[in-house]
Formats: structure tokens, C-alpha cells, sequence
């Protein structure tokens, strides 16, 4: 029964000491930090490995991602939007059902405990959607901790529900204005800030990238999703999905749904953000139209141009606006490992709205570009096949864009007509 | 004999500190810049060249500003390249880093950046992002081409990081005074000296102290223990007061130099 589900707590697939993850002879990932936080990134991988190793700290981990989180999340069958997509048997791992209404706080859970273990009483993180913000600032409050939160003022105002929740939970959300004001942006600040109160501050870094640990680390916070959801598809279906999706952003939820998959036989799809079209040069979609590059402490692939300078991106949904992928997805994909897909704007517009009235379920923006792309995969496969898509949040935080996306507004006249 | 020895010997044998100067390539335009780094090298004895990049994580605001400016500005690699060309026509003994993010050498490709940087005179190159670690990208290039690469050391960085930058650098270390960016406030004096003559217990290379350095009394005051005074973000802070005023610019860097040479003689 899914109640004994014990989390394989074994680390598969680690990069090499140095963090890389080796793919074609390029290196993935590694540690290009400034001198400043290197002494302190070894003491965060060293702090990391010894609490891995420490069955207390999982006890209390597992015990705060069951009793606080509300994991495991369901395995659910979209049985009305399999019927209406027609093909394969549609499933949808919640982890918009996690409190915070995302998969960021399986992350911030763990290394918030990992940073009081250090002795850090002061977190800092970046956020772009602003769910890792609220997930951060959720624990913050959880553990007493003091709390700052970067975030691009061009994402403070299209997340603005976002920004009032870090604030009630008692943290400080720090405007950025430097170079597009969105995601990357809100790292720089976040990593400036971090060099110069590394000695007393922790920084809880939000996607599975930045220099190594926190492409490893992150990653094993998040493969509860994907091992929930193997042990919940195999108890449920009886056997495992045909294909398992998520979007990509920085790759947090992709990684953790697809990672425990990677030694089945299992097709790996990763939707990236293809905004206004994969040729319109307005998207975010590092790992199709991306380059080999070096940005926030990890090489990984990067929208750039042909000297290194970092493009802007677009996305409806701040949390794929990013020019950047972590480092072991792109290994992934250079190995033959991921297969590579994406969805518009409008794509995802489209199937928030086809969910929420198939199902009564109301995904996050950056989720349903996962759902976009899968259910066009679903539409072309069997009825006896299973497709498994990451619900990786909720779409409370999306109501304004899709409102404004959809020329509607709340006024009275609107409803009572 | 690698220029940049010959550059620290001869200042040992005059008796002073040698004066590092940054600004970024470009900022706030191309033929601007060439004339406030000609001005600059007058005065100097390493001129440092900021390749400008599109998010510098580890710059203040005033550097920051000078990356967007130059970006804005149009300015490509082969002006950086170019710029550094023109002053080496002028001035033969200066010693001449590149100073960047590891992103621009990356995609260019190291073996070609380098070429290009040995042709320019360029003498050796200061990735921020680049750790010794991560070495392993760029090392062999730079030798092959005598290219020193600097690497810098911090407050945070214990005995065996030392040794670590110690075993890969060449040319100089940079000691970066404080835990933070570019342009904050210089760390405690005594903690700056002490943490210099830890790093001297493990290298014979010349050690230079940047970040926070902003007046001629930290300047004087930091000579007195270093090998080389790094200025940054208070160069580059005389473009920005003068952004406008081209001619008041210039003199202005020229001004600011000479002060801080005065103070490094003393």
C-alpha cells in the first residue's frame, strides 16, 4: 500500500566530484562560482551528503513532506480528458495538491532543514513565478527563519498574489530592476547578495541548476514525485506509464518526475516554453534553440547569442521564463535520454482551460504546458497505454494573466449577464 | 620572462606598489572608451579590460551599469580585442588583463579567444566564474598561447584553496578584499594585511588587492602590504559622474589615476 511507501534514499546517476554530469565529452553542471562561495558551496555539499547519510534527518524530513506537505500526492486518472482527447489512458501526478500549491516545497523543506543543521538562522532565494518564494518563505516562517526573497519587478507584477502571500509569511520581497527584471535577473541579485553574507546566510536555491550541489541536491528533494508516482502508476494501472512529461523551466519538477523513471523503459518528454513559436526568437526554450553555455554557477545549455551574451525570453508563465536548463537535463538530452518537446502561449492557454473544465482541476500556466504536450502525445497513442503528465501547481496564482489573456474581467456585469 | 613579472620587477626595483586599473571595453561607447583607457595607461602599470557581459553576478551596480552601457553601445569581442590592440601599440611594457566572465571565452571557444588575445598583446585573463576546478576548460589554452591566468583569493578561501590558486595561477593573485562585489566597502585593514601575508606563505607570485579600493589613503595604506592596487568601480565611477562631458571625462580619469599613483609612491 502506497501508506509503506519507503523512498529509495539511494543517490543514482551522481555526477562526478566536481559535480559534472558527463555527456559526449562536454561536462555538464560543475562549480563556476566566484572564489568567495566556493568555500562555502563545499561546506553546503558537505553538509548535504552527511545529512543524506543521517536516517534522523530523512525521519524528519519524510515526516514534515507527509504531516505538513500532505505527500504522498495522488495518482490521479483524467478519465474525462482521456475521453475527450481520445488515445492513451491520461494520469496526473498532484503536485498542485502540495501545500503551497506546487512541487518547489519538497526542496525548500529539505534544505531548509539542511540549513539549520548548519546553524544559517537567515535564508535568501530567487523566484520567478513566485511559488519557490512562497515555498521558501512558507518554511521560513515554519523554522523561524529570517527571510529575503529576489524577484524580477516584471514578475512582481504578473504574480502579484504571489508577492502578498511571501509578504503575510513575513518575508522580504526585494524588487529587482537589472537587465529584464524577470528570473536570471533575480539570481544575479540573489547571488551577489549571498557572496557578500555567505557566512551567516543560506541561500535555497529554487531549480535543480546553479553550481554544484544544487543541481544533485535538489534534484534527490524532488524524486519523491517521480518515485511516489511510479509505485502509485503500478498499484493503480498495474503496470508503468508508456510516457511521463513535465515542463521545464530550470527543470525542477521534470527532473524529480523523471529522474526514478530513467532506468525503465519509459519515454522521458520535456516541454519547454515555446512562447510566441519555436522561430518566433521570443520562447524559452533553452534545451531546443539553446547553446552550450555558462550562466549561474553551472554550464549547461543557454539561449545566447554567438558571443555569450544571455538572450531575453518570453513565456506567458513566469516560472519557464528562464534562459537557462539545469545541467543534468541537458546531459539527458545529449545522451539520448529525454526527448525534447514544447507549447506556446497560446498551446497552454488552451489546455488550462480544456483541464480546469474537463476535470474541475485549475493548473498553474507553467504546468500546463505539460499538459499541452501531452495530450497531444496521448491523442496519438492506444487506449492501453498510459500517458503520466507532472500537475507540478496550481493556476490560483494565474488568474489575472488569463483573464487578461482571455478579455475578461471580474466586473458584476460580466456575471450577472 | 612573462610581461607581467617584468611589470612587478621593475616597480619592486623603483620601490613602489604597482597600480592595477580597470574599466569595462566599450563603456560608454567604442571611441570613448579607447581614449579613457589611452588616458588610463598613462598612469598605471596593469590596465585591466572588462569584457562586458549581459548579467554580471559578481559586479556592483556601478560596474553593472558600465557592462550595460558598453552592450548597449554595441560592443563586440573584437572591439574588446581591438581596444586592446591600440594600447599596446602605445604602450609596450604595459601589462594588459582581460577580465571577464568564463561565458565569453566559453562560447567564442577558448583555443580561438585566446589566439585573438595573444595577438592583441593581451597578457593574461581573469575569469570570476572560473575557479581552478574548472580549469581543466582553459589551463593547456592559456599556456600554449603565454597567457597568464589570474585567479583570484577571498576571505573565505581557507589554506588548501590557496595552495589550490597557488598550483594553477600565473602572472598575479588577486586577493578580492572583502565577501562581496565589486565597488563595496573595503573589509578591515589588519584583516586585509593578515590574510595577505597567509597567501604569501604559499606563493611567490605578486599579490594584488581589489574590490573596495576608493580612495588614496585605502591605497596607501594597502601598498604598504601588497604587491599591486587593484581600482575599479572608482575609475569607472568618474565616467558615469561625467556622462555626458566627454572632454571632462577624460580628464577626470586622468585625474583620478594620477591621485592614486601619487598615493602608491609615497
Amino acid at each position: 500500500m502506497l501508506n509503506d511507501l519507503m523512498y529509495d534514499l539511494d543517490i543514482k546517476h551522481a555526477p562526478d566530484a566536481g559535480g559534472h554530469f558527463k555527456a559526449n565529452g562536454t561536462l555538464f553542471g560543475g562549480r563556476f562560482a566566484a572564489e568567495t562561495l566556493m568555500q562555502p558551496l563545499q561546506e553546503i555539499e558537505q553538509a548535504f551528503f552527511d545529512a543524506w547519510a543521517d536516517p534522523k534527518f530523512h525521519a524528519e524530513r519524510l515526516d514534515l513532506l507527509k504531516h505538513y506537505v500532505g505527500r504522498a500526492t495522488p495518482l490521479y486518472h483524467a478519465k474525462h480528458l482521456t475521453a475527450e482527447v481520445g488515445g492513451a489512458q491520461i494520469y496526473l501526478k498532484r503536485e498542485d495538491l502540495n501545500h503551497t500549491g506546487a512541487h518547489k516545497v519538497n526542496n525548500t523543506i529539505g534544505q531548509a532543514l539542511l540549513a539549520r543543521r548548519m546553524g544559517k538562522n537567515k535564508v535568501i532565494a530567487e523566484t520567478g513565478a513566485g511559488q519557490h518564494g512562497v515555498a521558501t518563505a512558507t518554511v521560513a516562517a515554519m523554522f523561524n527563519m529570517q527571510c529575503d526573497i529576489y524577484m524580477g519587478r516584471e514578475d512582481i507584477r504578473r504574480q502579484a498574489p504571489n508577492v502578498f502571500r511571501m509578504k503575510l509569511l513575513g518575508a522580504n520581497v526585494i524588487a529587482v530592476d537589472s537587465g529584464t527584471a524577470t528570473l536570471k535577473d533575480a539570481v544575479n541579485e540573489a547571488l551577489r547578495v549571498w557572496v557578500a553574507s555567505c557566512e551567516d546566510t543560506y541561500y535555497i536555491f529554487g531549480t535543480a541548476a546553479g553550481p554544484h550541489p544544487f543541481p544533485l541536491m535538489v534534484r534527490q528533494f524532488h524524486t519523491v514525485i517521480g518515485q511516489e508516482a511510479r509505485a502509485q502508476c503500478l498499484a493503480q494501472a498495474g503496470k508503468l506509464p508508456d510516457v511521463a512529461v513535465a515542463c521545464v523551466g530550470g527543470g525542477s519538477n521534470a527532473i524529480g518526475l523523471l529522474h526514478p523513471l530513467r532506468d525503465d523503459d519509459i519515454r522521458l518528454v520535456a516541454v519547454e516554453a515555446a512562447g510566441y513559436g519555436l522561430e518566433s526568437g521570443e520562447h524559452a526554450a533553452a534545451l531546443a534553440k539553446g547553446s552550450p553555455g555558462i550562466i549561474h554557477g553551472s554550464l549547461s545549455y543557454l539561449l545566447e547569442d554567438d558571443e555569450g551574451q544571455v538572450q531575453g525570453t518570453h513565456s506567458i508563465s513566469a516560472g519557464l521564463d528562464y534562459p537557462g536548463v539545469g545541467p543534468e537535463l541537458a546531459a539527458m538530452m545529449e545522451n539520448g535520454h529525454l526527448e525534447l518537446d514544447s507549447a506556446t502561449d497560446r498551446d497552454a492557454l488552451d489546455a488550462f482551460q480544456r483541464l480546469t473544465k474537463a476535470e474541475g482541476i485549475i493548473p498553474a500556466l507553467e504546468s500546463s504546458h505539460a499538459l499541452a504536450a501531452g495530450m497531444r502525445i496521448a491523442a496519438g497513442m492506444m487506449p492501453d497505454q498510459i500517458v503520466l503528465i507532472n500537475l507540478s501547481g496550481r493556476g490560483d496564482k494565474d488568474l489575472g494573466t488569463v483573464m487578461d489573456m482571455l478579455g475578461l474581467s471580474c466586473d458584476t456585469q460580466e456575471f450577472s449577464a | 620572462m612573462s610581461r607581467l613579472s617584468e611589470v612587478f620587477m621593475r616597480c619592486q626595483s623603483e620601490k613602489r606598489t604597482a597600480l592595477i586599473g580597470y574599466l569595462t571595453a566599450g563603456d560608454p561607447d567604442i571611441s570613448t572608451s579607447e581614449s579613457l583607457f589611452l588616458r588610463l595607461a598613462e598612469h598605471v602599470d596593469v590596465l585591466e579590460i572588462g569584457m562586458p557581459f549581459s548579467d554580471p553576478a559578481a559586479d556592483g551596480s556601478v560596474i553593472q551599469a558600465a557592462s550595460e552601457r558598453a552592450l548597449a553601445a554595441g560592443t563586440h569581442i573584437a572591439d574588446v580585442f581591438s581596444l586592446a590592440s591600440s594600447v599596446r601599440e602605445v604602450y609596450p611594457d604595459i601589462g594588459i588583463v582581460l577580465m571577464g566572465y568564463a561565458n565569453t571565452p566559453f562560447v567564442l571557444g577558448f583555443d580561438v579567444f585566446s589566439k585573438q588575445a595573444a595577438a592583441a598583446g593581451v597578457d593574461a585573463v581573469l575569469l570570476v566564474d572560473m575557479p581552478p576546478e574548472e580549469g581543466y576548460l582553459c589551463d593547456d589554452i592559456f599556456k600554449r598561447y603565454g597567457l597568464d591566468r589570474i585567479l583570484l583569493l577571498s576571505p573565505t578561501s581557507n589554506e588548501e584553496r590557496i595552495k589550490l590558486a597557488n598550483k594553477h595561477a600565473s602572472g598575479f593573485i588577486y586577493y578580492v578584499s572583502l565577501n562581496g562585489i565589486t565597488g563595496a566597502d573595503m573589509g578591515e585593514m589588519a584583516e586585509i594585511k593578515h590574510k595577505v601575508h597567509a597567501i604569501r606563505a604559499h606563493t611567490d607570485l605578486p599579490i594584488c588587492v581589489g574590490f573596495g579600493v576608493k580612495t588614496a589613503e585605502q591605497a596607501s595604506q594597502v601598498a604598504t602590504f601588497s604587491d599591486g592596487v587593484v581600482v575599479g568601480s572608482h575609475f569607472v565611477g568618474q565616467i558615469t559622474t561625467h556622462l555626458k562631458q566627454r572632454e571632462t571625462m577624460l580628464s577626470a580619469i586622468s585625474s583620478a589615476a594620477h591621485t592614486m599613483k601619487t598615493a602608491l609612491q609615497a
